[in-house]
């Protein structure tokens, strides 16, 4: 990666202008011609660096729901469960973690009747207790990591 | 309120944005919008907030963030809006959430720092704790080991029913 990608990685964490000649408005502040702007971001996209470009949406407004459980999975298990829980849709990350708790995983459904019943059936096929953990409050973070 | 256009366009949009010089009008033609309708909705779904925002979603191990801790605290409920609020300002924290205390665990403050890797991570944590005093909450650390799924969450509008923002 280059000083160039950097400055559109670490730019479009910040958002990306709604306009008619989007790229070329960027490109602009950036100090880049638009043609090398839309390559570079081409290339970003195509070799997975960036896994997504387009918009963030706000779950609940959405009408969707979203919550973080986790398991503790016994270590001979630990395959055994991570195909059956990364099988569902409805699981959007999954992470093992250092903890007697190590598997954690967010589940996001289009409604919050639906949380209830994927983490049911994740319970009934494992045979694990699920804890969940939905959210109370988000503190507001501008999530970004620099490039 | 969203009207089934917005609906439609909300759909569109999450499989990416377009890369090329008119993005909205690629959008707009395989939706039989006008670009200037596609941009004039894309504006007002993002003012009632239903776009958070537009942009880019990086997979944080390929920049190099290999360190990834989420940290839990149990705090007294009394004071976790002013401390959730105090910890959520330090730049390298990357998501601040409280979730209920419960029998078996409970911790009721959650907070992620993915650094480059673990003595960076805890020395910002120690920095964390001195300036918001939270040494005396009890507190567990738990590095991420493997991350085995990403995505991010996928809207499909015909399913749901969308709440609308006043």
């Amino acid at each position: 990666m280059n000083d160039i990608d950097r400055l559109i990685i670490n730019q479009l964490q910040t958002g990306f202008p709604i306009c008619d000649a989007p790229y070329q408005q960027l490109a602009s502040q950036l100090g880049l011609t638009e043609e090398m702007l839309i390559e570079r971001l081409q290339v970003l996209l195509d070799n997975g660096t960036l896994s997504r470009f387009g918009p963030l949406y706000h779950a609940e407004l959405m009408g969707g729901a979203l919550t973080l459980a986790a398991v503790n999975v016994p270590v001979e298990r630990f395959d055994e469960i991570t195909g059956i829980i990364n099988a569902y849709p409805e699981v959007a990350h999954n992470y093992a973690r250092n903890h007697r708790l190590n598997m954690w995983f967010v589940v996001a459904t289009e409604t919050p009747e639906q949380i209830e019943q994927t983490l049911a059936a994740i319970e009934q096929q494992t045979g694990l207790t699920v804890y969940n953990m939905p959210k109370i409050k988000e503190y507001f973070v501008g999530l970004k990591l620099d490039a | 309120m969203l009207d089934v256009r917005d609906r439609q366009l909300l759909e569109r949009v999450q499989l990416g944005l377009p890369v090329c010089s008119r993005p909205y009008a690629e959008i707009g033609v395989a939706m039989d919008m006008p670009e200037v309708e596609v941009i004039e909705r894309l504006i007002q779904l993002k003012q009632k907030g239903l776009i958070k925002r537009m942009g880019v979603i990086v997979k944080h191990q390929q920049l190099g963030y290999r360190a990834n801790a989420m940290i839990v605290w149990n705090i007294p409920d009394h004071l976790i809006k002013q401390l959730g609020q105090r910890i959520s300002q330090f730049a390298f924290v990357t998501l601040c959430y409280q979730r209920p205390h419960q029998a078996q665990w409970p911790y009721n403050l959650y907070c992620m720092i993915h650094g480059k890797d673990r003595a960076t991570v805890l020395r910002q944590l120690e920095q964390l704790s001195l300036d918001c005093a939270l040494c005396d909450f009890e507190r567990e650390i738990l590095f991420s080991l493997r991350c085995f799924k990403q995505r991010g969450a996928i809207y499909q509008h015909s399913a749901s029913d969308l709440k609308s923002h006043e």
